[in-house]
């Protein structure tokens, strides 16, 4: 029996990370590899403070955001106070690791070995003035809004 | 419930396809899985792998996620991509007669 077209399985996905706190890379990297782990074909676009997520420099520092978040259940000015932003950092990364979850700079070579591949955005990379020797090798190029478009021919495109 | 028929038996599967009694698997099932589901001969490193996770899934009562297979296995995760391709987690757990792996990672 044919499935309806809206159900046919997702053979292919396009994630774009826009933002560069922990909270906010880690649900593309966990969609791209288990996009992998499913057998579809996977490609992370990072923009804006997305880049933080594979700038060398930074990537290994990425803070959960403490203001402006009312899931975070305490109130901003509370989580304004210095040292905040690293306690709640500290607190989800053992998390984060008792799940098994890779360290980000881990869990970009592994969606990279599993054959994901990794971009950035050329227009945030002018932006902050960032060149490509600030981005860990694993990134596969930095392209065009236009280029994105044509390497997402046939994917699902999902934003975070 | 669904079965399969393997080398003259009758197997019942889960839902997802896979054994549903691990008790059915053998080395020889393991080997007849692979070939229908294309990845043709079982080498040493696909055995490491099949081996790893019906190990853990024998102590643990749970089959290994994708990053413990590829952290303990002795199979690092681009081999294990080659080995078992579109979606070695869910394929290597197939042909080790075990049920679906449910972790995310």
């Amino acid at each position: 029996m044919k499935e309806p077209k809206s159900r046919q399985p997702v053979e292919r996905v396009s994630i774009i990370v826009s933002r560069g706190s922990l909270e906010g890379v880690y649900p593309g990297l966990i969609m791209a590899n288990g996009a992998r782990m499913e057998g579809i074909e996977a490609s992370l676009f990072f923009t804006f403070f997305g880049l933080d997520a594979i700038t060398n420099k930074r990537l290994d520092h990425l803070k959960v955001a403490t203001v402006g978040n009312p899931a975070m259940h305490i109130p901003t000015v509370l989580g304004a106070i210095p040292g905040m932003s690293a306690f709640a950092t500290h607190m989800m990364k053992k998390e984060i690791e008792k799940l098994n979850i890779p360290p980000v700079r881990e869990f970009l070579q592994t969606i990279h070995d599993a054959g994901g591949e990794i971009y950035g955005c050329k227009a945030s990379v002018d932006m902050f003035h960032l060149k490509k020797e600030d981005f860990t090798p694993l990134v596969d190029d930095i392209i065009t809004v236009g280029e994105f478009y044509e390497k997402s021919a046939g994917a699902q495109i999902i934003f975070t | 419930m669904a079965t399969l028929e393997v080398l003259g038996k009758t197997l019942l599967l889960d839902k997802d396809g896979n054994l549903a009694n691990p008790g059915d698997w053998s080395e020889e099932v393991a080997r007849e899985l692979a070939v229908r589901e294309g990845i043709g001969e079982l080498t040493a490193q696909h055995w490491a792998v099949i081996n790893f996770m019906r190990k853990v899934h024998e102590q643990e009562g749970e089959p290994p996620s994708v990053r413990r297979i590829t952290q303990e296995s002795g199979v690092d995760t681009k081999a294990l991509y080659q080995l078992f391709p579109n979606g070695p987690g869910k394929k290597a757990a197939k042909i080790a007669g075990l049920p679906k792996p449910k972790s995310c990672i």
